[in-house]
């Protein structure tokens, strides 16, 4: 089974709760856990995995041999992205616009063109106990986080229950990460910030058609959890768990620590709130 | 014109509570929400809009089920993994994978595949009490967050030109990717808000880094310091190191959500120490840009 973790607004407690519901689950069964949060990943903070295994990820990029190239401007026709211009003598790449998609190369009647790789980040693996720990880590500068996640994502491990960690947001990176998702846990807090990303999250799930349930996170603060729960009934979301607020539980989590670490009960609930997406999600 | 824009890496460390902060104490300031993803500030400004604009940008293959004769030359030049083929034995397109790159048009023997410009988001101009805002809603699941970003800072910088204001007041996103980096080129501050957690310090370092290769000033607001003060002491050395002035250190107030749940900028809703410290904080950023 995939689960992913999903908030919308960020700060939420994505990470926090794909944390501690991985390390619940993993006395029971294989866990996998996937920081796709490519552009900040925090989860190894958490985790403390030892990464064994470092590999870089390329996107291609078209470099063109002059040599055959007769400027008749076709691959800056067919290019997309405008990553591609064809000046008096001379074609002009713009890498960073460049989504690898290979029409240039494809479609270049001469073939003067080839495609070569462009390090975009890191992929990098190993354990932490014994679950299956994986990252990326989008290189500063990089514009395009979706192949990085794509890269990562072609490493899920279906024998074992999947954990992704997603970043905030609902666009690209979001789409990638939660793609193919069995279910969707999306994080919240009561303020009109969480709910009013908590509904656009919830949008971009049900157009993917991905179930999905909402834990409540820092449940007391502001004027409660109510219209967190209005919400949820109204659009028929269940509301899995909820977290409440506790300095003690930030202060933990600025020193790293889980919070199975700092209130080893959490456990039990962390083991409910996997029977709740189960039984949804299979 | 001065640019400023609050920027953290990580989310959720206060940026848009902060952003409001500054609109309410601004004199003559043009507002803009350069968060398209997930926009919060408007919540805090309530906005009039007085103009709503379609924002279209990037395409979709569509393919006419019609003309396809299902001969699969479309599936291996396919990078994203966007084509699958249906029941009926013709190809489909998975909208959320399909980044439009037309190669699948290209190929296609028969003509069967369309390119089409779906409307993927809106942009507004709105007034507030604090002075003129521009925001945007980018649709669902939608993409080109960075193109929004842009077209959102180019009519901000009209207002402020053509009204003569002299500071323009952006609330970023987090991460570093695509919208960041369409937030921060060419604005003359960034003000990194973090908190002194593990998370909060690392995603500043690299924000940091991209900000460094932007060759764009910064400065430095921790909130929640008082949270843990051995991590808020490693940020502000850490932030001496690089020559990046800590200009605010704001204590957890719970008072803060409070505000934000009754939809007013802190500044306005308390007085307390944590609103005096925005205060000063916001002061010392303007003696930054002047």
């Amino acid at each position: 089974m995939i689960i992913s973790v999903a908030s919308g607004k960020g700060g939420t407690g994505k990470t926090t709760v794909a944390v501690n519901l991985a390390l619940a689950l993993q006395a029971d069964q294989a866990v996998q856990f996937l920081d796709c949060d490519v552009e900040e990943p925090n989860a190894h903070f958490f985790l403390k995995p030892q990464i064994k295994e470092s590999q870089d990820v390329f996107t291609l990029i078209p470099e063109i041999d002059e040599s055959r190239c007769n400027y008749c401007g076709k691959c800056g026709q067919v290019c997309a992205y405008h990553a591609l211009a064809v000046v008096k003598g001379a074609v002009l790449v713009f890498s960073e616009l460049c989504h690898g998609c290979g029409a240039c190369s494809l479609l270049c009647p001469e073939k003067a063109i080839r495609e070569v790789g462009k390090r975009i980040g890191v992929i990098e693996s190993g354990r932490a106990g014994e679950m299956a720990f994986l990252q990326g880590r989008l290189d500063i500068g990089q514009a395009m986080s979706p192949p990085l996640i794509r890269a990562l994502k072609k490493r899920l491990d279906p024998g074992r229950t999947v954990i992704i960690d997603a970043p905030p947001g609902t666009s690209c990176p979001v789409i990638e990460s939660v793609r193919r998702s069995d279910f969707c846990l999306l994080v919240t807090e009561p303020t009109p910030f969480g709910l009013h990303d908590l509904e656009l999250a919830a949008a971009t799930a049900k157009e993917m058609k991905i179930p999905c349930g909402v834990v409540i996170n820092r449940a007391s603060l502001g004027n409660g959890d109510g219209k967190i729960r209005d919400f949820c009934a109204a659009e028929e979301i269940p509301v899995l768990m909820t977290i409440p607020f506790d300095r003690k539980i930030a202060e933990a989590y600025s020193r790293g620590q889980t919070i199975l670490e700092a209130f080893p009960a959490y456990r039990e609930k962390f083991l409910e709130l996997f029977e709740r997406v189960w039984k949804i999600g299979s | 014109m001065k640019q400023v824009v609050v920027i953290s890496g990580k989310g959720g460390t206060g940026k848009t509570v902060i952003s409001a902060c500054f609109a309410a104490l601004s004199r003559n300031a043009v507002l803009a929400d350069v968060d398209v993803d997930a926009s919060n500030l408007h919540l805090l400004l309530h906005p009039e809009i007085q103009e709503r604009h379609v924002f279209k940008s990037g395409q979709k293959a569509r393919i006419d089920a019609e003309k396809c004769t299902g001969c699969g030359l479309c599936f291996p030049v396919c990078r994203f993994d966007a084509l699958a083929e249906n029941d009926m034995g013709r190809v489909s397109v998975d909208s959320f994978s399909c980044e439009g790159c037309g190669v699948c048009f290209h190929v296609c023997p028969v003509q069967a595949v369309t390119l089409e410009i779906p409307t993927s988001g809106e942009w507004y101009v709105s007034r507030t009490q604090y002075g003129p805002f521009v925001h945007a809603r980018l649709g669902i699941a939608e993409e080109n967050s960075g193109k929004l970003v842009t077209e959102v800072r180019k009519k901000a910088r009209e207002i402020a030109e053509k009204e003569r204001r002299d500071l323009l007041i952006m609330d970023g996103s987090p991460g570093i990717g695509c919208p960041v980096i369409a937030s921060l080129t060419g604005t003359d501050l960034a003000l990194i808000v973090t908190e002194p957690t593990p998370s909060g310090f690392h995603d500043m370092e690299r924000i940091v880094d991209l900000i460094h290769h932007f060759k764009i000033r910064a400065a430095c607001c921790i909130n929640k310091c008082d949270l843990n003060h051995d991590n808020s002491d490693g940020i502000e050395r850490w932030c001496r190191a690089q020559s990046i002035p800590v200009v605010g250190k704001i204590a957890f107030d719970p008072a803060v959500t409070e505000s934000v749940v009754q939809g007013v900028p802190f500044v306005e809703y308390a007085s307390n120490s944590s609103a005096a410290e925005i205060r000063r904080m916001w002061f010392s950023l303007l003696r930054l840009i002047t």
